[in-house]
C-alpha cells in the first residue's frame, strides 16, 4: 500500500498522521511534497506519526532525512512519532535513531517543540 | 483455531532459462494460489526461477514481493522473509536506477535457487559496472544526513554473504541467505 497522510494541528503543531509504505516513487513523492507544502504555508513544526507505517526502504529513510534537514534549515523542527519495530530498527542500524527526535506518546511529543 | 489448510497446487514445468541463452535447463513452479498458513517448506532444493524485467520501478516492487513469496515458500521466517525482500529491492533499485538507468533497452535479470541449505539470489543489470570504491561508509558521521548510499549497506547488513562483481558489461550481485542462519567465516565476500 502507498502512503497515505492527513494532518492535524494541535497546539499549533501539525501532525501527519502517515500509513503505508515509504519507498522509492510514489512514497517518498508524496512525503517530500507535503513536507514542501507545510513549509511554503509556514508551518514549520512538524511531527510524523509513523505508527501505521510498516515499511520504509533506503530511499524512504533518505527521504525522511531530506525532510528532516529541509525543515531545520528553514528554522523548524521535525519530529518522529510511534516508529513500528521495522521502521525503528531500520533507524537503528543506520545510526539515525538519535540524529532524528523520536517520540512515542503524541502529548509530551507535541510538548516539546518549541 | 485455523481454518482449512490450503496448498498450492504446484505446477511443475520445465522450461528454458529466459536469459542464458537457452543454454541452461531451469526447473520453474508456478501456483495457482498460495496458502497464508504453510506447515512446511514449500520449495525444494534445486527449485529455480529466473526473470527477465524491464528497468522499471514496477520492477522494483515486483522483484520485492516476488523474493518475499520464495523466502517464505523456502521456510524463512517472518523477519527473514522481510529482509530477503528488502535485500532484493534494494539490489533492484541500484539494477534499475544506477545500472541501467531505466534505459528501456537494458533489462533487469533476478534469479533464485533454492540450495539445500540456502536461498541464493542473483540479481545482474547491464549497466556500466558499479564502482565499489566510491560507495560511501553511510555510518561515517560526514555521511549520516546523506539522503542516499544505503542501499549496499542495507542488503550487507540482512544477507549472510553478498558478493558483488562489477564489470564493464553490468553488475552481478550475489546474495545468500543461509537457511539456519549464518554459517561459520566472514559475512560477506566482496569482490
Amino acid at each position: 500500500m502507498n502512503l497515505k497522510t492527513s494532518t492535524r494541528q494541535v497546539d499549533g503543531v501539525n501532525i501527519v498522521d502517515c500509513s503505508g509504505r515509504i519507498t522509492l516513487g510514489e512514497g517518498s513523492v508524496i512525503l517530500r511534497d507535503l513536507v514542501k507544502d507545510m513549509l511554503s504555508k509556514g508551518q514549520k513544526k512538524i511531527l510524523l506519526n509513523l505508527g501505521d507505517v510498516n515499511y520504509i526502504d533506503s530511499s524512504g529513510i533518505g527521504e525522511l532525512v531530506s525532510a528532516y534537514t529541509t525543515v531545520r534549515n528553514q528554522g523548524g523542527e521535525l519530529k518522529l512519532l510511534n516508529l513500528t519495530k521495522k521502521v525503528h530498527d531500520l533507524l537503528q542500524i543506520t545510526k539515525l535513531y538519535t540524529v532524528f527526535d523520536v517520540k512515542d506518546d503524541e502529548t509530551s511529543a507535541v510538548k516539546a517543540f518549541r | 483455531m485455523f481454518g482449512p489448510l490450503t496448498f498450492p497446487q504446484q505446477k511443475v514445468q520445465t522450461t528454458e532459462s529466459a536469459w542464458n541463452g537457452g543454454g541452461a535447463i531451469a526447473r520453474q513452479v508456478s501456483c495457482d494460489r498460495i496458502s497464508t498458513i504453510s506447515l512446511k517448506p514449500l520449495l525444494m532444493a534445486g527449485d529455480r526461477f529466473s526473470y527477465r524485467l524491464d528497468s522499471t520501478l514496477e520492477t522494483v516492487d515486483n522483484a520485492e514481493q516476488t523474493a518475499s513469496r520464495i523466502a517464505s515458500e523456502s521456510g524463512f521466517g517472518e523477519d527473514e522473509v522481510m529482509q530477503i525482500a528488502m535485500a532484493v529491492r534494494e539490489a533492484a533499485v541500484n539494477a534499475v536506477l544506477h545500472g541501467n538507468a531505466y534505459d528501456p533497452d537494458k533489462k533487469v535479470e533476478l534469479e533464485f535457487e533454492r540450495t539445500q541449505a540456502a536461498l541464493v539470489i542473483v540479481i545482474r543489470d547491464q549497466g556500466k559496472g558499479m564502482d565499489l570504491s566510491k560507495i560511501p561508509d553511510p555510518l561515517a558521521p560526514e555521511n549520516l544526513l546523506k539522503t542516499s548510499g544505503r542501499g549496499i549497506f542495507l542488503i550487507r547488513s540482512f544477507m549472510d554473504e553478498v558478493e558483488i562483481h562489477p564489470s564493464h558489461t553490468g553488475t552481478e550481485v550475489k546474495l545468500v541467505k543461509h537457511v539456519h542462519g549464518p554459517a561459520e567465516g566472514g559475512k560477506e565476500d566482496l569482490q
